[in-house]
């Protein structure tokens, strides 16, 4: 069978029973006695397991079924919870996750065994746990259980006797005989707790047909295709091969419970073709469906998806699930701007009259496409849980290796963010709780209770929306930065002057670990207890237009703020005129636009900046650092937008003001080598580009 | 460098003016000629990069091929064009030459291969030098046109 086009759906199913199974079993660990979290583990076991012998993955469909077997004890009350358990199967998690990475990036699941995983999953199943508590009951001592109890009184199980032909399957069959063939007849139980039977049906037949022909099944095929059977189906195969054969066959696929069979000897009376329901069927079935199996909501993003399955690159096209109401709405807009564009046409097309309507069109139009952007846009946002929900377990395993006590409280995992976001941003976060973790809460348990603070240290992961911002904070109530530590280390790798450590506020001192010089050193780590890979950050959430900060109070804590835009694609923005060039600075950042006379420009440490209703902000002249000419005289008003960044403000002096408008944002290519003032560019109504100004940069 | 077969297919290359010369460009890494059009400077790049221009939706940056080559810079006339290549490492690049004229085939014994030269500028960007009807064409090696100099000022 061909199961290469279900394997996105493998793939993207497979992480999220992962997923499940790594929360699950951290909840498990809390709570080993709740039946409820056992059960659904059990059931995601289960399906892994499944899906992964219908994809043909063996090694993977081992793995589960060893991990299936536990839990089938653990939910039985054979067999108790123990950290032992949980820490192998935490094992056999990543070993999977190991596979599905294999699968994900060459289509095959490599050839690690993981003999070990399952033979101390095993050592769970007969009680002889390594390191088990001694608590454990013994009644789990009960062996050898694998194969659940075969072979039951045949004679009721044989369905296929039961079967009646009609004429012309007689003479099929009869004919078959004088061949000197075999006709057999053959009933296959499928496991009550199957998802995909049709599938498994399908399976069975293929494997029979390997060794003979199918000429009667019960249900007809288009039943069990249609998944319109219990849990047990008929056939009839005339074949070369023996009864053990074709038995043996069908018990080949997996979550087949059993299968019976026998030579058929009679035919003839029971010849009534009555209920025979359409068995003539043609027996090679069309491609299997994956039935209820598939979910409904799927969708894949218009053109792209390409064929796939030629090569043995990248298997996967990354794909966003979309709810089918956020398509519907979709489809509405299109239908709408249709018909827009229809009235348009005929307002072109029509006297002088109706042409006095294009303005109304047009303002319809821009209705239209403005609430389909915004579709678009929800249907590329993807809450952040898919990349967060990793995190537990992650603390989980640093809590056991650094021997520290910690709890990760989560919150806004169902904030929403680009889909090209998302993807990018789990690295970053990762850095930061690692740094948390390691660095931040305190080893030294008698320090904390000295500072006041319970054992236990606490990190927090809070995300939510802020804007047109989305804001994610990683905060801890750990030994918080030693701004002295760093300045002296800054001092003596010569990053900055003793003259210019001065002057720096503590901010900026601790700003300095974000410098890449800064974090590669090691031996930063031990004084500061910061400053791996903090550049890495730094860089990262900037590629996706966002920004880092940190606060921090020596003894008490920090807190790490990353701001990310909602979208990249598309922003508002206000068009303004430097010189004679067009620009286009981000809305979002935008607090307020002023008109301010020369004589209130005043200059401070050389710098200039104006006085706004209390406040002191600085001005940066936008045509020097755009260097070009402002086409203003000296002695007219400034035009000053005033941009924001965090608490952080400035003033932009731009010469005019052309207007609000909703921007495309292109790259400028990775040819340019782009000065950090300009995050992109954009294509005017004319077709000309204009320059997009990140003000994020200036400040 | 290169050796040389003996049988070999001709290499296609455009033919173009600059100044006074004539220099060929593979025509497997061109993806089109176009018009001059309005190029939006970007600030704080090297001289050569003019800016960018919009092509179908597409940014592309437009790269002086004079001033790579430490011509003179000259006013656009009718003749001017950009010429869109497109390279694997840094995607498409308009380069500005003054004139597009034809497209001539050179098979490999037809060209002769140059070695780098550093005594003259403009050889790092020759790859060889192929005869066409008498007038000797320069073969531009566009990896080295596009490359940036490494001494490149901040």
């Amino acid at each position: 069978m061909d199961v290469s086009q279900y394997l996105e759906v493998f793939i993207d199913e497979t992480n999220e029973h992962l997923q499940n199974l790594n929360t699950q079993i951290l909840e498990l660990e809390q709570n080993p006695d709740n039946m409820d979290t056992v059960n659904e583990i059990f059931r995601a076991a289960h399906s892994l397991k499944g899906m992964a012998g219908t994809m043909g993955y063996k090694r993977m469909q081992d793995l589960t079924h060893a991990m299936e077997n536990v839990f089938s004890k653990v939910r039985d009350g054979e067999i108790k919870v123990n950290s032992a358990m949980i820490d192998t199967i935490f094992q056999c998690l990543d070993a999977i996750q190991e596979y599905l990475d294999n699968i994900q990036g060459g289509g095959d699941e490599g050839t690690n065994e993981n003999a070990a995983i399952i033979k101390s999953l095993n050592g769970f199943l007969s009680g002889e746990a390594p390191a088990a508590d001694a608590a454990d009951d013994a009644k789990a001592a009960e062996p050898a259980k694998e194969a659940p109890a075969s072979s039951a009184s045949d004679s009721g199980k044989n369905k296929w006797k039961e079967i009646k032909f009609s004429e012309e399957q007689v003479d099929v069959i009869e004919a078959a005989k004088k061949e000197g063939k075999n006709v057999i007849g053959l009933t296959v139980y499928v496991q009550e707790a199957c998802i995909l039977k049709s599938a498994r049906a399908f399976l069975v037949f293929k494997a029979l047909e390997e060794l003979g022909e199918i000429v009667v099944s019960v249900p007809s095929t288009q039943d069990i295709e249609d998944e319109r059977f219990e849990f047990e189906f008929s056939v009839i195969l005339i074949t070369d091969s023996t009864v053990d054969a074709a038995i043996a066959a069908a018990k080949g696929v997996s979550e087949i419970e059993d299968a019976v069979g026998g030579i058929v000897e009679d035919t003839g009376a029971a010849a009534s073709a009555a209920d025979d329901k359409d068995a003539e069927e043609e027996v090679t079935l069309p491609e299997v469906t994956t039935g209820s199996n598939a979910p409904a909501a799927k969708a894949e993003p218009a053109g792209n998806k390409p064929a796939t399955a030629e090569k043995k690159k990248p298997v996967v096209n990354r794909t966003v699930r979309v709810d089918i109401e956020k398509l519907d709405d979709l489809m509405n807009l299109v239908s709408e701007l249709i018909t827009a564009k229809n009235s348009l046409v005929s307002a072109a097309t029509a006297d002088n009259e109706a042409a006095n309507d294009v303005g109304e069109h047009i303002e319809y139009l821009e209705n239209v496409t403005t609430s389909l952007h915004e579709s678009v846009m929800k249907v590329r946002m993807v809450p952040i849980e898919s990349v967060v929900n990793k995190f537990p377990r992650m603390i989980r395993d640093l809590q056991k290796k650094l021997g520290k006590k910690m709890e990760l409280y989560m919150s806004g995992e169902e904030t929403e963010l680009d889909r090209t976001v998302v993807d990018e941003i789990g690295d970053p976060l990762m850095h930061l709780l690692r740094n948390s973790a390691d660095h931040g809460i305190e080893s030294d348990v008698a320090l904390r209770k000295e500072r006041g603070k319970p054992e236990e240290g606490s990190i927090f992961l809070d995300a939510y929306q802020d804007g047109n911002n989305v804001v994610i904070e990683v905060r801890d109530d750990g030994n918080g930065i030693d701004v002295e530590a760093v300045k002296a280390k800054a001092l003596e790798r010569g990053t900055i002057t003793e003259e210019q450590a001065n002057q720096m506020s503590d901010k900026e001192i601790i700003n300095l670990l974000f410098l890449p010089s800064f974090s590669t050193a090691k031996q930063v780590s031990d004084i500061s207890g910061r400053g791996v890979g903090l550049d890495v950050v730094k860089s990262k959430i900037e590629s996706l237009s966002g920004e880092v900060d940190v606060k921090s109070t020596l003894g008490v804590g920090s807190t790490w703020t990353i701001r990310l835009p909602l979208t990249l694609a598309i922003i508002q923005s206000l068009m303004v005129i430097v010189g004679d060039e067009k620009y286009a600075i981000p809305l979002g950042n935008i607090q307020t636009i002023e008109s301010i006379r020369p004589d209130e420009v005043k200059a401070v440490q050389q710098k200039e900046v104006i006085n706004l209703r209390g406040n002191i902000i600085p001005i940066i002249r936008l045509n020097e650092i755009l260097d070009c000419n402002s086409a203003k005289a000296e002695d007219e008003d400034l035009v000053v937008v005033i941009v924001k960044k965090g608490d952080k403000q400035a003033g932009l002096v731009i010469d005019e003001l052309t207007g609000q408008q909703e921007i495309v944002i292109k790259s400028l290519g990775k040819y340019i080598q782009r000065s950090k003032v300009i995050s992109g560019a954009t294509i005017l109504g004319n077709g000309e580009v204009a320059l997009i100004i990140d003000p994020n940069a200036l400040i | 460098m290169d050796e040389v077969k003996i049988y070999s297919e001709a290499v296609q290359y455009i033919k173009i003016e600059m100044g006074t010369e004539m220099f060929g460009i593979d025509i497997s890494y061109v993806d089109n000629i176009v018009r001059p059009q309005h190029v939006t400077r970007v600030p704080n790049v090297a001289s050569y990069i003019k800016g960018v221009i919009n092509i179908r939706g597409e940014i592309i940056p437009i790269m002086s091929l004079r001033l790579k080559m430490g011509l003179e810079e000259i006013e656009e006339t009718k003749s001017t064009r950009f010429i869109i290549i497109k390279m694997e490492k840094y995607g498409k690049i308009g380069l500005i030459v003054d004139a597009v004229k034809e497209v001539v085939a050179l098979e490999d014994s037809q060209i002769e291969r140059v070695k780098v030269d550093t005594s003259e500028e403009l050889a790092h960007f020759v790859s060889g030098v192929g005869k066409v009807d008498g007038v000797l064409v320069s073969l531009l090696d566009l990896d080295m046109v596009v490359m940036e100099k490494s001494t490149k000022e901040e």
